[in-house]
């Protein structure tokens, strides 16, 4: 046990049991193997055009998750982050068709709304004291009422009567509807360029610089970072401000791509952007909240999703579909991890 | 080498033969051979990483062995379970307080927390029947508390033997005792020692696992060493705990001679001046000079961990002003504790110091820089080679083992862990270094590796090392302060120390402190 004698040799090569291999690989291994089975019963199935519709039919649900990514980092969850997306969706059609602003106001608009809700939550849980799931399902009530009240729970559009009997006059100008609809060189969807440069400044916080890894500590031991020096209550309150303003981002690409205030638009958001982070936990068999994950978790969906509808399958077996790929994942991450007593 | 004199000739209560487990490419136990008889008190001893553990979890069930065999009275069992232990008469009773019981209930129901499990009562319990068995309970081994109070009420000592009395209660064979005064003061520890004694008079076999050489001085029979996975020499009464030492580390074991040169004492570092830990507490005060070494020490909530916090800025004191190089001092917060040179190793690492798993950064190097990337990384990104040549130097100097800095902390030993702690606050220059409990489940050669570091980069700083242990206290220090009751009650060169004050100080628990 003499210590005197450290070893500070060079690194052995590290032999990786099979499960750790299998943990790590899981996921693209399953992602190749959909990719070659979609490919052989649908030959357009890899063609660039398709690509980049799954990429872009993900690419808001990917947004809210590295935004839910950030809270779940700090230990946290932010439920809002769905329901902050559509009430985003309907402010920012309101602005545009009610008030007749510019696509510049709208988004600064949701923007600003969803820094204020995600300050309401770190209120709620860092100041208040309330349990981060009960504090956000809160929100995510008041936000889902809150989006129906301005207009009378009616979706919004040019024409659309209002409470008090005023004609909405507005319309969605040109260049707000890009925002959701452009494809930069006719080719790349405008959605999945905010998404990659979102992705990767938060993956680059969140790896790459000392912000990142406080964020990580608060998660896993608080008190350590506390006492280690680090203002804890002040990350965490930013983690929510960082989803909520992320999720408003979400949401007004979302208003962007449909054109108008739905008062049903992003029902299923929450839950699938919450899967996509979960997903990502077990990608490379990291067992934490991880950006990249995340994304690639999304994708996954998002193949699948659309390998199936090519394939005929019928639209309501989506969500069955997507509860069998969560429930893998999460034995991937959980069932494989090797077994600390 | 297993001379034991007075093996009778019937088969002892319990034998492992040749038992050996093997963990990927380390070999835990390497073909084990040990026996315990009835009545019985064995002390394992063994550096972190010996295998002790491994034994402790085979014979309890946890896992099974890869080869070998294990005899009770003469027929081989197989331990597959934790719950064909205790079927067997095996318990164990560890030192973290998770697995002691249920805090919210209440002590009896605690103490009769077995019968309900096992569904050995009637579906319908009468409280006053479970007050009367469970007193039976507690009467068996000693244990005067009240037992209507719930458990997370009692002091950890009383916990601790809510514990034991659960495993005395079931008729045991065998039980065996973790680091059990690991939270424990003297007083409670020598508690523990008498329901040991009764223990052996009902001829029940003890399995004692401590790094505390007292204890083991009190309790052992006999005493087993292992070492690197074996059973390397056993030591029949009176053991000579020196050669044990030396059987258990391989290699003598130097005391810290290393003494600070003659400390200048016209300046002092860190001055408190009538300080209160607590509203009702009395004020005391004191001074530090650059180069000391200070052991506080006291009894498990005599306040020294509320001093080390205070100074570190957690909280303020509830009376009186400290200084620091003359002027001010009333950090608000660790943050600026750090950013001037003032520093805190917490006691319990997991709790205070560490990262779990989860946690992308829980290496060697992560662990280390924490407290200092926004002095190191002001911009941002961490960039550079800094982070790893704090890391580097950190396991150099405190003789860390490890694969590389990258090495995951969960995969440490405990000494090397608490090594990367005390490692973390010397890659920066400290003006005050606070430790709390740093050799908590440290085994002796890791502790001294520790003590070394400590001393060779103290001469500009004040440390302050705050341990209940008294030999620790005296191992680590040059100047002895004592506490009791959130106060100092005593405070003395080591030199000229007074062993006999400083445990009755340290006893008393205030009744009759002697007072400087």
């Amino acid at each position: 046990m003499s210590a005197t004698e450290t070893v500070l040799a060079s690194r052995p090569h590290r032999v990786l049991p099979i499960r750790e291999i299998a943990s790590r690989s899981a996921i693209f291994l399953l992602l190749g193997a959909l990719v070659v089975l979609f490919q052989f019963e649908e030959p357009a199935f890899l063609n660039l055009g398709n690509l980049f519709s799954i990429l872009q039919a993900v690419s808001i649900t990917a947004l809210l998750g590295v935004g839910i990514t950030v809270t779940l980092a700090v230990g946290g969850f932010d439920l809002s982050a769905g329901s902050m997306a559509a009430f985003s969706q309907m402010a920012a059609s309101y602005v545009l068709v009610v008030l007749q602003g510019s696509t510049l106001d709208a988004v600064i608009f949701c923007l600003i709304v969803g820094a204020a809700v995600g300050v309401f939550n770190a209120i709620l849980i860092v100041f208040v004291g309330i349990p981060d799931l009960l504090a956000t399902l809160g929100t995510l009530f008041l936000l889902v009422g809150l989006e129906l009240i301005p207009s009378g729970g009616r979706s919004i559009a040019t024409g659309a009567i209002l409470p008090g009997g005023i004609t909405a006059k507005g319309s969605f100008p040109a260049d707000f509807l890009a925002l959701g609809r452009l494809h930069l060189g006719g080719v790349v969807p405008l959605p999945v360029v905010i998404l990659a440069i979102v992705a990767l400044v938060v993956w680059f916080v969140m790896e790459r610089t000392r912000w990142g890894r406080v964020f990580y500590a608060i998660g896993g031991n608080e008190t350590a970072a506390r006492l280690a020096g680090a203002p804890t209550r002040r990350y965490r309150a930013a983690a929510y401000v960082i989803s909520g303003t992320i999720a408003a981002l979400g949401g007004a690409l979302l208003a962007a791509r449909i054109g108008r205030g739905d008062v049903s638009a992003g029902n299923s958001l929450l839950l699938d952007s919450v899967a996509a982070a979960l997903i990502g936990y077990a990608v490379l068999g990291v067992n934490h909240p991880n950006v990249f994950g995340t994304v690639v978790g999304a994708i996954f969906v998002g193949v699948l999703l659309n390998g199936l509808t090519m394939l005929n399958a019928p639209y309501y077996t989506q969500d069955f579909v997507k509860g069998a790929v969560l429930v893998g994942a999460l034995v991937i991450t959980f069932g494989l991890r090797r077994k600390r007593s | 080498m297993s001379s034991t004199a007075q093996i009778s000739a019937a088969a002892p209560l319990i034998a492992f033969t040749q038992v050996s487990k093997r963990f990927g490419s380390t070999l835990a136990l390497d073909r084990v051979s040990l026996r315990l008889d009835a009545g019985e008190v064995v002390a394992l001893m063994g550096a972190n990483g010996a295998g002790k553990s491994t034994l402790v979890r085979i014979l309890s069930g946890v896992y099974p062995p890869d080869s070998g065999e294990i005899a009770l009275s003469g027929k081989p069992v197989s331990v597959t379970s934790p719950k064909m232990a205790r079927r067997l008469g095996i318990f164990a009773v560890h030192q973290s307080i998770a697995e002691i019981g249920v805090p919210g209930l209440s002590v009896a129901e605690n103490l009769t927390l077995d019968r309900l499990c096992a569904g050995e009562t009637k579906a319908i319990v009468s409280r006053r029947q479970l007050r009367r068995t469970a007193a039976a309970i507690a009467a068996g081994i000693g244990l005067e508390v009240d037992l209507t109070q719930p458990l997370e009420r009692l002091t950890i000592a009383d916990q601790q033997l809510v514990a034991i009395a659960r495993a005395v209660a079931s008729n045991p064979a065998i039980i065996i005792f973790d680091e059990p005064t690991a939270s424990l003061s003297q007083l409670e520890a020598d508690r523990l020692f008498q329901v040991i004694d009764r223990l052996r008079e009902r001829r029940v076999a003890v399995l004692y696992i401590s790094h505390r050489l007292g204890d083991l001085k009190r309790v052992a029979d006999r005493v087993e060493v292992l070492r690197d996975g074996r059973v390397v020499e056993s030591f029949n009464r009176p053991v000579d705990f020196g050669a044990a030492i030396r059987a258990m580390i391989g290699r003598d074991l130097h005391s810290p001679a290393v003494r600070s040169a003659a400390i200048e004492r016209a300046t002092p570092l860190l001055v408190l001046d009538q300080i209160r830990l607590r509203r009702d507490a009395e004020p005391f005060d004191l001074a530090v000079h650059p180069g000391e070494v200070i052991a506080v020490t006291g009894a498990v909530g005599s306040g020294k961990t509320s001093l080390a916090e205070i100074i570190y800025g957690v909280r303020p004191p509830a009376g009186g002003t400290m200084s620091l190089s003359g002027r001010p001092w009333a950090p608000h917060g660790p943050d600026r504790a750090i950013a001037s040179g003032v520093f805190l190793a917490g006691e319990n690492r997991w709790r205070t110091s560490l990262f779990p798993a989860s946690v992308p950064f829980a290496s060697i190097a992560g662990t280390i820089s924490f407290p200092f990337l926004r002095a190191w990384f002001p911009t941002g990104p961490l960039t550079g080679r800094r982070e790893r040549v704090a890391a580097e130097h950190g396991v150099r100097a405190f003789g860390i083992k490890c694969r590389d800095i990258d090495d995951r902390l969960e995969t440490l030993s405990g000494g090397n862990q608490q090594k990367v702690v005390v490692a973390r606050w010397h890659a920066e220059p400290a003006r005050v270094l606070l430790l709390d409990e740093p050799f908590q489940g440290v085994d002796i050669g890791a502790r001294t590796d520790i003590i070394r570091a400590l001393r060779a980069g103290a001469s500009d700083r004040a440390t302050l090392v705050f341990v209940s242990d008294h030999e620790e206290a005296l191992e680590v220090g040059d100047r002895i302060v004592v506490m009791d009751r959130h106060r100092i009650v005593d405070d003395q060169d080591r030199e000229t120390i007074d062993l006999l004050r400083l445990l009755s100080a340290a006893e008393s628990n205030g009744q009759d402190a002697s007072r400087p």
